[in-house]
């Protein structure tokens, strides 16, 4: 816990720094419409420097062996995060109903197992509804692939 | 005057149309209130697109009934499977599990949605009466003024948010900083940018919303490596009415309840507080008070008629200030921007039909969510009976879908999962993640109330302390902000020794 908190503090000490030297470019003073482009920016990064400087001395201070995440239970979390990033970048090239197709039966089958029958009947009808309600009822298109330009969408 | 007005927002509020859409956005609600991952927020959060085509009042309506069907779902996993949906319904758990393990499930329930009602009732009467007024006094109000207020509104979640103010503070000015990068719309300049084109739009509080509650709160679950071990509803019509006798003996507790709700709800970050201190007040002053934890239906009633009451008492800042009390309430007002709406006082003036329109289907909405819940409680409860290997990835295409639809950008379904990462590592970390979210819908209106104060005075910032009712408020913000510091001070004058913190910590 106690690195994690450190290594979130001086993160966002970091960022702060990105504002601030940003707000300088931008000007902090008062130009021709009041106060300038960077004058919002510079204070809330110079309080952020400082908080996030107070977070880190009392981290430092704090002595606790507990970790952020063990191995084990961060297996899980992988789990999820891992395959929902591969689906965004199939969604880059295929769209979303392809992408999450996919998603849906690589993680039913691989997670939890399902028996086949389900997987496709979910796999399919999940996107199938999904483009019913947003690209027929509500008129929101979502990104498409080389399969919806085959079918004629 | 305020009759008049009423009557006019029912002759919206209950034609067909806008009744099916309240039917069908408490149907949501609820379904996003039971599952994990997906609350009040994310959930108006995902709908917000699908409402850009429809009218205004519809939309409101839509989003308004999702909130109290997820205000009333999370009173369900709490009770039946001893997980809170929400961060207020943890209190509801106390005494609302073990009843339900000991087979009192139907009576618990029904306690626990007819007091959310009841909570919700007061709340929406006092919005009533009191929305048109605050909104008279807010149209006298000038930048510094709409200023002071958001500094109250942060202010308030430092002071009594509970937990560490130090990282309170960082999550509001991280909101600031992520809602003035891309394009200053006062000076044409491009901010924190770099040259990268991806950054100029900005960061889109929906997708933040989606992302630190929904994929956040989904990576957070699968962590703690949740099961669904559920008790059984046991519902039905004797024992709703059966309980509906007792219910009556507890008026106290409701009064009470209401009364916390309200006055914590209409200040941001309330709900979870109230629905606590309404627990703690009803066990005090309860004759069976030792027996609550174990199973007591008035350690139901409490939580939840504050609870409601609070979640409702969210809307009324909302739209007389345009500042809104809670993060569902924040992307709901980002929601009327969308729709080309101003939040704020003028609404009252400019928008009669959808202010009164939306006030008046709080009354629809809730009778209507009370009726819903009662009656479909087993179907809601099968939701979480859907294994979980289905349940992760259908939540995670969801808002996937949500993210794209904003800006039919794929750099937001990106944007998303990042988000997400926060929100696992800042809720671990005990970062609170509202007030974020607050901070970047609130960041533009801040920024610019703060400009045109200094120009009005010309760069003084004793603009905020001689004008009266900022001068007040402004006080009273500083205040809260100093209370963490304040606080041990006073304890060690008075001899009281430091004990643990009650706030509650989710």
């Amino acid at each position: 816990m106690r690195a994690a908190d450190l290594v979130t503090a001086l993160a966002l000490i970091v960022l702060g720094v990105v504002v601030l030297v940003d707000a300088l470019r931008l000007g902090i003073g008062w130009g021709m419409e009041g106060p300038q482009s960077g004058f919002f920016p510079f204070w809330l990064a110079i309080l952020l420097v400082a908080i996030a400087g107070l977070i880190l001395l009392q981290a430092s201070r704090r002595a606790t062996t507990a970790p952020f995440v063990t191995a084990a239970r961060f297996r899980p979390v992988l789990a999820v995060l891992a395959p929902a990033t591969a689906m965004v970048l199939v969604m880059e090239g295929l769209g979303l109903y392809v992408a999450s197709a996919l998603y849906l039966a690589f993680y039913m089958r691989w997670v939890g197992r399902h028996a086949w029958p389900t997987i496709v009947a979910l796999g399919l009808g999940v996107p199938i509804v999904t483009f019913v309600i947003f690209e027929r009822w509500f008129l929101v298109p979502m990104p498409k692939g080389p399969l919806e330009a085959w079918l004629g969408f | 005057m305020g009759f008049e007005n009423l009557l006019l927002g029912f002759s919206i509020a209950v034609t067909p149309f806008n009744l099916f859409v309240a039917l069908l956005g408490i149907l949501l609600g609820t379904i996003i209130g039971v599952l994990p991952g997906l609350g009040g927020a994310n959930g108006v959060a995902i709908l917000l697109p699908l409402t850009f085509t429809m009218p205004p009042t519809s939309a409101i309506i839509l989003l308004t009934s999702l909130y109290w069907g997820a205000l009333f779902g999370g009173a369900i996993t709490s009770i039946l499977f001893n997980i809170p949906g929400e961060p207020w319904s943890v209190a509801t758990t106390f005494d609302g599990y073990p009843m339900a393990r000991r087979g009192q499930g139907g009576q618990a329930l029904t306690a626990a949605f007819t007091s959310s009602f009841v909570g919700a009732l007061f709340s929406i009467v006092l919005i009533t009466l009191f929305a048109p007024v605050l909104a008279e006094i807010a149209l006298k109000f000038g930048p510094p003024e709409f200023f002071a207020i958001q500094l109250l509104t942060f202010s308030s979640f430092v002071g009594l948010g509970g937990g560490n103010p130090l990282k309170s503070l960082v999550s509001i000015l991280l909101g600031f900083i992520l809602a003035s990068v891309g394009l200053d719309i006062v000076t044409g300049q491009l901010r924190m940018t770099f040259g990268v084109t991806e950054l100029m739009k900005g960061f889109d509080f929906i997708v933040a919303v989606i992302g630190l509650f929904g994929i956040g709160e989904i990576l957070l679950s699968v962590e703690e490596g949740l099961s669904f071990k559920g008790a059984r509803t046991g519902m039905n019509l004797k024992v709703v009415l059966e309980t509906w006798k007792i219910l009556p003996r507890y008026w106290r507790t409701f009064v009470r309840g209401a009364f916390i709700g309200f006055w914590m709800g209409f200040k941001p970050g309330g709900a979870t507080p109230a629905s606590f201190m309404s627990y703690a007040f009803a066990k005090r002053f309860s004759p069976r008070g030792e027996h609550f934890g174990k199973g007591e239906l008035e350690g139901v009633v409490a939580p939840e008629t504050a609870a409601h009451a609070a979640g409702v008492a969210a809307i009324l800042p909302m739209i007389t200030l345009g500042i809104p009390g809670s993060p569902t309430a924040a992307v709901m007002l980002g929601g009327l921007i969308i729709w080309g709406l101003q939040p704020g006082p003028m609404l009252f003036q400019e928008q009669p039909e959808f202010v009164w329109g939306l006030i008046a289907s709080m009354y629809t909405g809730n009778v209507l969510g009370v009726l819903m819940v009662l009656a479909f409680v087993p179907l809601f409860a099968a939701i979480l009976r859907i294994p979980f290997a289905i349940l992760t990835p259908l939540i995670v295409v969801v808002c996937a879908v949500g993210s794209y639809a904003v800006h039919n950008s794929m750099i937001d379904v990106w944007y998303m999962l990042i988000f997400g990462v926060i929100g696992y590592v800042f809720k671990k970390l005990d970062y609170p993640l509202a007030p974020l979210v607050l901070a970047l819908v609130l960041g533009d209106l801040a920024e610019n109330a703060l400009r045109q104060s200094l120009i009005m005075s010309q760069g003084s910032l004793g603009i905020f302390f001689v004008r009266p009712i900022s001068g007040v408020i402004v006080a009273i913000a500083l205040l809260f902000f100093l209370l963490p510091l304040l606080t041990p001070w006073w304890r060690r004058r008075r001899g009281v020794p430091r004990v643990a913190s009650a706030a509650p910590r989710h």
